[in-house]
């Protein structure tokens, strides 16, 4: 939108601005959720019915600590803050890709939900855009 | 919104139940009260609001007072719901899945403050996207809140 340009006009963005403000607040608010949806269902999992499906849970678990890990680094910032998102979101890109690509192929291996398994459709497909979407804001941050 | 067809149809063995649970088969009407007009104006104040807040940020609008006031009105709301459901807890008729209920409404009361927290901090469009997201989000809830209370013990 080309509107008369306000002092908050978000394009007079300075290149030294936090990682997590701006876009990235709102990038910030969607890791908050997912780390939160994330954590609570691998907590629930783990601490009642672990031996139903181990594997599922486990990942269940790591998914979870690798949203609350990207959400850290995106609101601490800075040099270190940027190094843990980048490492969380790449991790979740893989992790999305190739748990999806085995929960379709081998059902038996998982027959719990986690937030990646068919890549994300039980969140919407989420789960997948997000750590895209993370990349994309890390790079268009670089120092 | 996350499926789990046959967790609804076959409650996990074991159970996450912390008290020897009796057969008490509840009336659907009562879903542990998460079903009724409260969560539908709930949901319908969400998503007016999520709309207007997405038509905001993309006139590139910071969230103004009443933006902000608005979605405390909906914290407001989502806080009587939630507290409705927690006391109809010790009101007969649990979720077989009373932990994952629990869960979800210390996510879901917590949720509409969030926002507006974030939404203070960043007073630019982007503050708009953040309300709108999460307006966006709570109807996915509480749904799911109201999917988790239909499966009741031994009903």
């Amino acid at each position: 939108m080309a509107e008369p340009a306000s002092p908050r006009d978000t394009k007079a963005r300075p290149r030294d601005a936090a990682l997590g403000s701006g876009p990235g607040r709102v990038l910030l608010t969607v890791y908050i959720i997912f780390a939160v949806a994330a954590g609570a269902r691998a907590g629930v999992q783990i601490a009642l019915k672990f031996s139903e499906a181990p594997l599922a849970y486990l990942l269940s678990a790591l998914a979870a600590a690798v949203y609350i890990a990207a959400t850290v680094g995106l609101a601490i910032g800075g040099k270190k803050g940027r190094l843990i998102a980048l490492t969380s979101c790449s991790i979740e890109m893989v992790g999305v890709l190739v748990v999806g690509t085995l929960s379709i192929g081998d059902k038996a291996a998982f027959p719990d939900q986690t937030v990646w398994s068919d890549f994300g459709s039980g969140y919407g497909y989420v789960p997948l855009v997000l750590p895209m979407i993370g990349l994309f804001w890390l790079w268009k941050n670089r120092a | 919104m996350p499926k789990s067809p046959n967790r609804i149809a076959v409650p996990p063995s074991g159970g996450p139940s912390f008290r020897p649970k009796t057969n008490t088969t509840a009336p659907i009407s009562t879903l542990c009260r998460v079903n009724g007009p409260l969560s539908v104006a709930t949901i319908v104040v969400a998503l007016v609001l999520a709309v207007w807040y997405l038509i905001r940020a993309a006139l590139n609008r910071p969230p103004s007072r009443f933006d902000l006031l608005a979605m405390g009105v909906l914290g407001v709301l989502v806080a009587v719901l939630v507290l409705v459901a927690v006391a109809g807890l010790f009101d007969g008729s649990r979720p077989s899945d009373t932990a994952t209920f629990s869960g979800y409404l210390i996510t879901t009361i917590a949720f509409a403050p969030t926002g507006f927290v974030l939404a203070r901090m960043e007073p630019t469009r982007w503050g708009s996207l953040i309300l709108g997201v999460a307006c966006l989000t709570l109807p996915v809830l509480v749904l799911r809140l109201q999917q988790i209370a239909s499966v009741v013990t031994g009903g």
